[in-house]
């Protein structure tokens, strides 16, 4: 599918860029063969490319347990969820695509550091109960952030969002599940689950990215549709709603300033650490390293399965 | 994955269904394209038959051109049903 060479003038009225933004005030969806402006595409195949390389990374956390998992059951469960991640992976990348982007170049732009991906993957799983803890915080913060992207005003984006956030639940509940479980267990499980909390918590705060006051290209994405909410109102979104759950679960989240404002109605929380937020985005994090050798290791160790079927597929037309 | 061509994926989702686009992958050849699409769009029972199509295959009109291409039955609106006034009185109609 080729790219339209635009046969109206690109200003004025009736012109494309008209077209374009009578669409997206209409709240109606920008299709790939539409023309749109070239800093509308550049900042979608940021975003996409930038979700879809987290969904891909995000694979290795939790694949360090599947050897590990304490019964066939878990590790069936932990399974599923890890090749949902990669099948997340997978849909960003055709929808990255649909812009024009080439899918080998945009993990080749991962491998080389060109390209960023979720800070949160930057974390090592030190215990199993780390495995119930990204499914309830990280995936729950996650849902916050993706579900307004199911309205994207980029159609592709939003349609492979809405498969995603159907998945993302089935994630969230079983961590919940497996975190319910261990909290009925012993003493030393459920000092597992806190410590895990503990370590978890303010990196799942992370994810929202910096405040409002910092993240200078938010109100063009959110005039563009691509972005529906700021990082801190969705962070709010996020604490309001896990403070329940947490009480319910029987952990203290780490943070002695976490209180209900009963006038608002929403929880106040202590500062962040956005300097070492900023560390681990720009790959000091404690397994940056680690997390991008694998990556090139899948993508060169496998090459020849590769070339193999290639070889197969031009020999059997 | 370089050099692989592109394939459109279409999933029919249950007998009595069209096929509808879901998304696109690569693949080495046709065959291979349907079993990855088994794998990435039919996790969950979503479907009961797939399609691929290799996506420089599909030729679409242009969205340049979408009013010419659609103003011919912009203005047949004889074509509709509520176009013809009909008494409230009959019946089945």
């Amino acid at each position: 599918m080729s790219i339209a060479t635009p046969a109206v003038p690109t200003t004025g009225p009736g012109s494309l860029q008209r077209q374009f933004d009578d669409t997206i005030a209409a709240d109606h969806r920008i299709e790939p063969r539409d023309w749109m402006p070239e800093g509308y595409r550049t900042t979608l195949v940021r975003q996409i490319a930038q979700h879809a390389h987290s969904e891909i990374i995000g694979m290795q956390p939790e694949g360090d347990w599947l050897l590990s998992a304490p019964s066939l059951r878990r590790k069936a469960i932990l399974l599923a969820k890890v090749q949902d991640e990669a099948g997340h992976g997978l849909y960003l990348y055709s929808a990255a695509e649909t812009l024009g982007a080439d899918r080998a170049e945009l993990t080749d732009k991962l491998i080389e550091g060109r390209q960023k991906y979720s800070s949160i993957f930057n974390y090592p799983t030190l215990s199993y109960a780390d495995v119930g803890v990204i499914g309830w915080l990280v995936d729950g913060a996650a849902i916050c952030n993706q579900v307004p992207l199911c309205r994207s005003s980029y159609g592709p984006y939003a349609r492979a969002m809405i498969r995603i956030c159907k998945e993302e639940s089935f994630h969230q509940r079983q961590g919940y599940e497996l975190l319910l479980t261990m909290m009925r267990g012993t003493d030393e499980q459920r000092a597992m689950v806190q410590d895990a909390v503990d370590r978890w918590w303010w990196p799942s705060l992370m994810m929202f990215g910096p405040p409002d006051a910092e993240s200078p290209n938010t109100a063009q994405s959110m005039a563009w549709g691509v972005k529906r909410h700021t990082n801190d109102e969705l962070r709010q979104r996020y604490v309001d709603m896990t403070v329940p759950q947490a009480e319910f679960l029987g952990v203290t989240l780490p943070d002695p300033e976490l209180t209900l404002d009963p006038e608002t109605g929403h929880h106040r929380f202590g500062a962040i650490d956005w300097a070492d937020f900023r560390k681990v985005i720009s790959g000091d994090g404690p397994v940056n390293r680690l997390r991008l050798a694998r990556r090139r290791a899948a993508r060169d160790d496998n090459a020849w399965v590769t070339e193999a079927a290639t070889a197969y597929a031009e020999k059997h037309p | 994955m370089t050099g692989w061509p592109l394939y459109e994926v279409f999933v029919r989702g249950k007998r009595g269904l069209n096929h509808v686009h879901v998304g696109s992958l690569h693949a080495p050849d046709a065959e291979m394209a349907v079993h990855a699409a088994r794998d990435l769009y039919t996790r969950r029972n979503e479907g009961v038959s797939i399609w691929v199509v290799r996506s420089v295959d599909i030729t679409a009109s242009s969205p340049d051109e979408k009013d010419p291409m659609f103003a011919p039955s912009g203005d047949k609106v004889y074509r509709h049903p509520t176009f013809y006034e009909i008494p409230d009185d009959v019946p089945h109609i």
